[in-house]
């Protein structure tokens, strides 16, 4: 045995015992490209093999669920037999590196993971995290990664139609780009990677090989130092002119049964796609490598297996379908090669000129991919803060206006102005809401989508926070009338070799596991990135979640807009006046401190369910969840977005600041013609649920303040981010 | 008489205009594929919004050189009422039936969202379901729909009536702030000199359903329609 032989200088990011491993299966020394292989198999982006024991703790399951995690991206029944199909995905080290194209081949990344299943994608999210907006870096990042967003999604032609921007120092140095995409497909043709059979034709399509983003899951599973710039090589560039060809071309040979197995070639390129389809379909694969369309000449076997260039997919096609395919694929003007087939041997063996250079059992590459139940330590508990011991404003006015006209809640406006939210003609509700919706293309229904987390009460409470991710995207769909039906998750976190940084991990999917299961919106899909750090300081700690919400007929949808004057304003959900860990919190003391506000499950889903039986029955005219900001900038929003005003009158027990601002959690702030019949039906419920005031013409007036113009507000709102970036 | 809608690789709004000219129409257009040297019998072409050919080239360019584009540029030329929106006005642009170009937008950002538009030509095939001077709220979705004309041209096209659209705002003024590309004179749509030929960059088929939050771009499908059918 060769485990006393010299070891290679460079184990390409493997371990010592990892590559001890490696010996036992081979029973050799690998070559370098052999060695390539297991090392982006086994990354922390491919394998999960930090969080995976975590993951299994995940309620995965329910009626809706045609497919849970493991394959490109989970599948959900909508009914009338069709179904969604969405995942979310990062692209944080690469965006970091060169947001354009970083962030660009994140949503072309996506995108390819919902249309491999069958699915026609029919909308894009993001969740995008950056450092402080006085870094010097932020504004070329910001700038840089939403055009790219824009770049990618507006020319395959899909709308981009909702998603999140936060600004924290912990990301300067490592931002995090999020890219979601959200698919439609019938039940009876969704597509998947199993290569069952052998004897089948493994085919090339979509874009030639070329060297760039060789190693970029190693890259991704690395941390990051002050050389980071010098990794630009390993980003990928994207091409989204040459994804929508690819996508139609793939949708036309869908309608035909020539397809076994498809998977695209995202991390790891055609290293991990063939040695997926292989393991799930339990067979061999010989791959030609000489016959892999390739951009450049002189490609050795490594280059050509690693690369992670884009709009690629491999495809095992039922013997004898290869010429009706090739005329689809040429149509479009796409590659189209067999490189391999399929066998009996259970190896993956890559053939150069004829001869073996490289020859691997993929059920021990797959099977023994390293596991780690690593070290943690639980978060510390914070203690609870109350109310009284926050310091009240001089004039509660003026915070509003300092809220609503700062980075953390000013409009997104110049953002989403950037993505097209109505190409495809199915955008019922756009961003700048809870959720936006999007309409099943020829029916009344639609599909609500959110994105969402509070880093900072993950940080502060992991196990909380994760409950209160969640809950906020389940409540954002709740919040236009759908039902919640899935989720994905995104879980960003720092190194996990890090004992309080896997505790974190550890206690955020514990939370977010609770509310999946309370809230019965399991988790179909999802990815992990871990080692979010740079120079050993991690981001906060930042599990994003993706809801998706079905709704029967999108004509009853309600926004977040107050629509006219002299209509009810109504709190759905008790008050009372969270302070700590609170956006108001921060702006007054400089720091986020204490415990953050706990999140009641049971409450959560009898509040929502309210509120979704009364927009069902029309009783309302307006609907918006109270998140950051609390009730003040809840509400100031909807008068905002309405270009009207209201009057609120009330005379809380608690600090009218804490009122105001707590971030108390499972409330809506809704507006209504009808306010006998919403008062009934909560009372019916056992849901509180308050009166507080009426819409008005064009001034908010709030308990103890002076009358604010809604104009003004409005004027501070959209101010920020575009004056933000248009300064130097 | 049907509609043929014509599909480059990269178009992306082929669906959307359809979805609307079968609404107006009662029948669903014929889509014909760049790579066609010939149209089908029709009275009517649209060419839809996207990204013809990646748009790598200056928006437009490549597409206005496919095989289908001679029998289009043939058609226009003996009369039949030819609309190109987004992409589709840069590719007519290209193609040399209308005058002028569409840059880069001022802002050097794409762009997307409502904008107001002034009727500047209400007795065109295209704009008589509307009224002169009416206001409409129609989207805009581009990066580059900032249109220029040299002077004689822009001189010819004002005399002449040839100016369709125009960005407003809300009280139908035509102002810098209400612009959002850049164009010169606030030009958001422009006829040829026979008036068969719109270019426009606002998207009318994206405003002809009032789910979707407006109705402002129905008319236009509907005036065409009621013209061919005629």
């Amino acid at each position: 045995m060769s485990k006393t032989e010299p070891r290679p200088d460079d184990l390409m990011g493997l371990s010592d015992g990892e590559y001890d491993t490696i010996l036992d299966i081979l029973g050799r020394t690998p070559n370098f490209t052999e060695l390539g292989i297991f090392s982006v198999m086994w990354s922390e982006h491919c394998s999960y093999k930090s969080s995976k024991k975590w993951l299994k703790t995940l309620p995965i399951d329910g009626p809706q669920v045609i497919q849970g995690p493991g394959e490109n991206a989970g599948v959900v029944d909508i009914g009338d037999g069709q179904a969604v199909i969405f995942k979310i995905e990062s692209h944080n080290h690469p965006s970091f590196i060169e947001p354009y194209q970083g962030a660009a081949t994140g949503v072309g990344g996506i995108l390819r993971d919902v249309f491999t299943m069958g699915a026609r994608p029919v909308a894009n999210l993001n969740a995008l995290r950056f450092g402080s907006p006085d870094h010097p870096k932020t504004r070329h990042l910001v700038g840089g990664v939403v055009a790219g967003i824009g770049g990618y999604g507006n020319c395959i032609g899909v709308p981009t139609v909702g998603g999140e921007v936060n600004f924290d120092p912990s990301y300067n140095g490592n931002i995090l780009v999020n890219a979601m995409t959200v698919g439609i497909a019938p039940t009876d043709k969704i597509f998947y990677s199993a290569a069952a059979g052998v004897g089948l034709p493994v085919v090339y399509v979509g874009s030639k090989t070329g060297r760039d983003g060789i190693h970029g899951a190693t890259m991704a599973s690395a941390e990051f130092a002050d050389d980071s710039e010098e990794k630009r090589p390993t980003v990928q560039v994207g091409d989204p002119f040459t994804e929508k060809l690819l996508l139609e071309a793939c949708l036309e040979l869908m309608a035909t049964d020539a397809i076994v197995a498809i998977q695209d070639m995202g991390a790891a390129g055609l290293t991990s796609s063939s040695v997926e389809m292989a393991s799930k379909g339990d067979v061999g694969i010989a791959l030609d490598l000489d016959q892999v369309p390739r951009r450049e000449t002189g490609m050795t076997a490594y280059e050509l297996m690693l690369s992670e260039s884009q709009e690629r997919m491999l495809m095992v096609l039922k013997p004898g379908r290869e010429d009706m395919a090739r005329t689809i694929f040429e149509k479009w003007e796409l590659d189209f090669a067999v490189i391999g087939m399929t066998n009996d041997s259970g190896q993956l063996t890559l053939l150069e000129d004829g001869a073996s250079t490289a020859d691997i059992p993929v059920a021990p590459l797959v099977a023994a991919a390293p596991e780690y139940d690593r070290p943690w330590t639980a978060t510390p508990p914070r203690p609870v803060i109350n109310a009284s011991d926050v310091p009240a404003p001089d004039d509660l006015g003026d915070v509003l206006m300092a809220l609503i006209g700062g980075p953390e809640l000013c409009s997104r406006r110049w953002v989403w102005e950037q993505y097209d939210h109505m190409v495809m003609g199915d955008t019922v509700v756009r961003p700048g809401g809870d959720a936006a919706l999007v309409r099943v293309h020829g029916t009344g229904k639609g599909l609500a989508m959110s994105t969402d987390c509070s880093p900072r009460y993950v940080l502060a409470n992991p196990v909380e926070g994760g409950r209160q991710a969640v809950a906020e995207a389940w409540r954002n769909v709740t919040a236009v009338g759908a039902t919640p039906l899935a989720v994905t998750n995104n879980l960003n976190f720092g190194n996990p070799e890090r004992p309080e940084i896997m505790g974190q991990l550890v206690g955020a999917v514990q939370g977010m596991g609770e509310a999946c299961l309370a809230l019965a919106c399991p988790v179909v899909s999802g990815n992990v990135s871990l080692y979010n750090e740079t120079n050993g300081s991690a981001i906060l700690p930042t599990p994003v979640i993706g809801c998706v919400g079905v709704m029967g007929d999108v004509a009853k949808a309600v926004t977040a807009e107050f629509k006219a004057a002299g209509e009810t304003i109504f709190v759905i959900g008790e008050t009372q006046g969270w302070l700590g860990c609170s956006l108001y919190q921060r702006h007054m003391s400089g720091e986020a401190t204490g415990a953050p506000p706990p999140v009641d499950l049971d409450i959560e889903r009898k509040n929502g369910d309210l509120v979704r039986q009364l927009i069902a029955d029309g009783a309302l005219t307006a609907c918006h969840d109270v998140s950051d900001g609390g009730l003040a900038v809840a509400i100031a929003e909807m008068a905002i977005a309405g270009g009207l005003g209201a009057e609120i009158d009330v005379s809380p027990v608690i600090p009218a600041h804490a009122w105001a601002f707590g971030e108390d959690q499972g409330r809506y702030v809704v507006t209504t013609t009808g306010p006998e019949t919403v008062a009934a039906a909560a009372a019916k419920a056992g849901v509180p649920a308050r009166a507080i005031g009426q819409t008005t013409a064009a001034t908010l007036t709030l308990p103890g303040t002076r009358p604010i113009s809604v104009a003004e507000l409005e004027a501070l709102h959209e101010s920020w981010l575009p004056d933000y970036m248009a300064a130097r | 008489m049907p509609v043929a809608v014509i599909v480059f690789p990269g178009s992306n709004c082929d669906r959307d205009v359809a979805v609307a000219l079968e609404t107006a129409t009662g029948r669903a257009p014929a889509m014909v594929w760049h790579q066609e040297s010939a149209l089908p019998a029709c009275d009517l072409i649209v060419v839809p919004g996207g990204f013809s050919y990646g748009d790598y080239l200056r928006s437009g360019a490549m597409a206005a050189h496919s095989p289908i584009m001679r029998a289009v540029i043939e058609r226009a030329n003996t009369g039949t009422p030819v609309l190109g929106i987004c992409n589709g006005f840069q590719i007519l642009a290209e193609a040399g039936l209308l005058p002028g170009i569409l840059m880069r937008n001022a802002s050097l950002k794409f762009v997307c969202r409502d904008v107001d538009l002034r009727v500047e030509r209400a007795d065109t095939v295209f704009t008589g379901a509307y009224a002169q001077g009416e206001i409409l709220r129609v989207p805009v979705a581009h990066h580059d729909g900032n249109y220029f004309a040299d002077a004689e041209t822009l001189q010819r096209l004002e005399d002449g009536g040839q100016v369709a659209f125009r960005y407003c705002d809300t009280g139908g003024n035509v102002t810098p702030e209400a612009n959002p590309n850049g164009s010169i004179n606030n030009i958001a749509g422009i006829l040829n000199a026979d008036g068969n030929v719109l270019g426009m960059m606002p998207h009318p088929e994206r405003l002809a359903d009032p789910l979707l939050g407006g109705i402002d771009g129905a008319p236009m499908f509907d005036a065409l329609a009621e013209a061919i059918a005629a």
